[in-house]
């Protein structure tokens, strides 16, 4: 509120939303790498046929939908009594609740606590928020090692790269490429390490173990945090979560407002939803609750930091906080045409695919016209599998319409607006549309011998950039409809019809 | 003002510009769901078997002898148990038994050769075990760092479905939910399993 009761937008995010380029830029970068394209497109159909086998045989999966997309409401309807109410729970069970408004803010806190731990190292349970915030870089900075303990994102941390998937962070890398980046990056690695998934997972394990032993702080994620009763949730695969969950001293867990869900009971929802449409198993084989500190067992200090970054912001837009309701399952991504061939990079953002191209405009802004995330909204076909796909039920498509317009809205002067207006003059005369007509078969020259215009000239520029117009026609429907074949056409036509 | 006041404050000016519109959670999903202790038995195993768990099953009486049998297979030669386990579970084993406690550290159950535990609740449809961390299940690390978990599940704690098995937890317990050994698809999917936690899951139903 400002000092004249006047309620203001709440700030945007910073930190990792936002890319450098365009998405059709960056997306064409992507396009000509065929390894990542088959990786992905063999990562994306797995997945998508586990996910429709295990939400295939519950035959109340669409029931399960509509409550968790009722309870993710209903958690943004009530959002500041059950962040106090989560606040007194975890307090009252002996762990300390942060807040932090921004990213930078996050990232000095969470250094602060580890610095208070007197260690210069730290473990990381693979967590989107921490991502997004840039922890890592800021610790790196801080003269702090962040060791990620996914196997996936050790992955991509070791080869100094970036996910390109929210669930499988490395699917971009194939076997022979990870070999390489162990035998480069890993410190105390077998110099004889074969490229068998199975001897590098084990690779990992050697070279991670001894880090869970003797490191005395982790800093997690939280897919959960419950308002009644303060119990924070871990979702994984490996077990790293448990070992970082469960034997350092001290553990710090950075966790979005939204991630909340009012009770205890609500997870036998998000349990059912959040494996299934994930990972397509009927449950990942580890899930770890923790409600603050428990005496002999586990972590001995526990710290809560939670994050707005630009969360309020989209839950001021009526229409575009539903992407708040998101349990980054990844389900939207392993569906998406786009993603499918593009991958995660493209997107520039910690969040990709569908639910990224709402999310990141949400969460950081896409106000001025050069803005990467700007283009994101239209990095869609439309087509919908992503909401038929959501375990919570956001409609996707609707969200992107939704952004498409707002960003026309602001760029009242930009191309597609002087596009528009031209063709609103053109179409509002005969005279006038008769002549553009005729014009339009200059095109023809551009599009040359393939048919296709795949770059106007000028102001034109921004429609050819995302996609390829079809030459236009060698001649107008009205020009047809003035030569002699096309008397011919109608004459007969008329034969045809008092024939019968 | 601090953060959280900030927050706080964002919060209800977002609520003012896009004020909450009432939802009702309707809950008319699969509730309270039964099923007769043979087909509880059998969903549970075909599970835990898909998810590439040992599957055993014993009566109360055959217990200690079949968990004697299972180690000894698994060539155990020291095997770690919680404080409060049963103490007949660990009677027939031939090997060491070392108890353990919280001020082991707990890079020492490395050397272990696996932990026998109790559980707290199981869910069938899902073949997931639950621990709370109660007598007989002992601490979290306990059933994380060696290699060789064999479980042991009552049938009496087996329920059918999800919602079934969570409201049976107490809430503010550590509770650590286990769906087979631990396992990775980071790989080019190829799924790998025993990365962090323990490379392999025996379970024991009983009753």
């Amino acid at each position: 509120m400002t000092a004249l009761g006047m309620p203001v937008v709440p700030p945007r995010g910073s930190g990792n939303l936002r890319g450098v380029k365009k998405f059709p830029d960056a997306a064409r970068q992507e396009l000509s790498n065929p390894q990542l394209r088959r990786n992905i497109g063999k990562a994306t159909h797995t997945i998508r046929a586990k996910r429709l086998n295990v939400t295939g045989e519950l035959p109340d999966w669409e029931q399960l939908r509509d409550a968790g997309a009722a309870i993710k409401a209903d958690v943004l309807n009530r959002l500041p009594e059950l962040l106090i109410r989560l606040e007194e729970a975890v307090t009252a069970r002996g762990g300390v609740v942060h807040w932090a408004a921004d990213a930078a803010e996050a990232n000095a806190i969470v250094t602060e606590l580890i610095r208070r731990t007197g260690s210069d190292e730290v473990l990381k349970v693979k967590s989107m928020a921490t991502q997004e915030i840039g922890l890592n870089e800021h610790l790196e900075a801080q003269g702090i090692a962040a060791y990620e303990t996914d196997l996936a994102e050790l992955i991509v941390q070791l080869g100094h790269d970036k996910p390109s998937h929210i669930l499988v962070p490395a699917i971009h890398r194939n076997r022979a490429e990870i070999r390489e980046i162990f035998l480069r990056e890993m410190p105390g690695v077998d110099p004889e390490l074969d490229d068998n998934p199975r001897h590098l997972a084990a690779a990992a394990r050697k070279f991670l173990r001894h880090k869970f032993m003797t490191v005395p702080v982790a800093v997690s994620g939280a897919n959960f945090g419950i308002a009644e009763t303060g119990t924070l949730a871990v979702v994984e695969s490996e077990g790293n979560g448990r070992m970082c969950l469960t034997l350092p001293q001290t553990l710090i867990t950075v966790m979005g407002i939204e991630k909340l869900l009012p009770t205890f009971r609500d997870l036998e929802v998000f349990l059912q939803l959040l494996p299934r449409s994930s990972t397509g198993e009927r449950m990942n084989p580890y899930t770890s609750m923790w409600t603050g500190v428990t005496p002999g067992d586990g972590p001995q200090e526990f710290h809560l930091v939670l994050l707005d970054n630009g969360r309020t912001a989209a839950l001021a837009d009526e229409i575009g906080r539903e992407a708040l309701h998101c349990i980054r399952c990844s389900a939207c991504l392993n569906v998406c045409p786009v993603y499918e061939r593009t991958g995660g990079h493209a997107y520039g953002s910690t969040y990709p695919g569908p639910i990224g191209a709402v999310l990141s405009p949400q969460l950081a802004g896409m106000d001025q016209p050069d803005d990467p995330n700007s283009s994101l909204p239209f990095a869609s076909s439309l087509c919908g599998a992503c909401y038929d796909a959501c375990p919570v039920k956001i409609d996707i498509p609707s969200l992107l319409v939704e952004l498409r317009h707002q960003k026309v809205e602001h760029a009242r002067f930009g191309p597609e607006a002087a596009a528009m207006k031209a063709a609103s003059l053109a179409m509002s005369s005969s005279r006038r549309w008769t002549a553009a007509q005729k014009a339009a078969g200059l095109g023809r020259v551009l599009a040359g011998k393939k048919g296709k215009i795949t770059s106007l000239p000028g102001p034109l520029a921004g429609w050819t950039d995302a996609r390829d117009m079809p030459a236009p026609p060698k001649r107008t429907f009205r020009q047809w409809w003035a030569s002699d074949e096309g008397r011919a056409a109608l004459a007969e036509a008329r034969e045809e019809g008092q024939q019968r | 003002m601090s953060s959280r006041d900030a927050i706080l404050g964002r919060i209800r000016s977002a609520q003012t510009l896009a004020p909450p519109v009432p939802v009702e959670v309707s809950r008319d999903y699969r509730l309270g769901r039964t099923l007769p202790d043979a087909e509880r038995r059998e969903l549970l195993v075909d599970r835990l078997v898909d998810y590439k768990a040992h599957v055993h099953t014993s009566t109360s009486e055959d217990l200690p002898v079949v968990l004697a049998r299972i180690l000894t297979d698994r060539g155990v030669r020291r095997v770690g148990i919680p404080e409060g386990l049963e103490p007949s579970w660990s009677a027939q084993f031939g090997g060491a038994v070392v108890v353990d406690s919280t001020d082991r550290p707990a890079a020492d159950l490395g050397e272990l050769d696996g932990v026998v535990t109790a559980s707290a609740v199981t869910c069938a449809e899902t073949g997931t075990i639950f621990l709370d961390g109660s007598p007989g299940q002992g601490r979290r690390a306990l059933t994380l760092v060696p290699d060789l978990h064999v479980c042991v599940v009552a049938m009496s704690d087996v329920e059918v479905g999800v919602p079934e098995t969570l409201a049976r937890l107490v809430p503010d317990r550590p509770i650590t939910m286990i769906s087979g050994p631990s396992a990775t698809s980071d790989i080019e999917l190829e799924r790998v399993e025993g990365v962090h936690g323990p490379r392999t899951l025996e379970v024991v139903i009983v009753g």
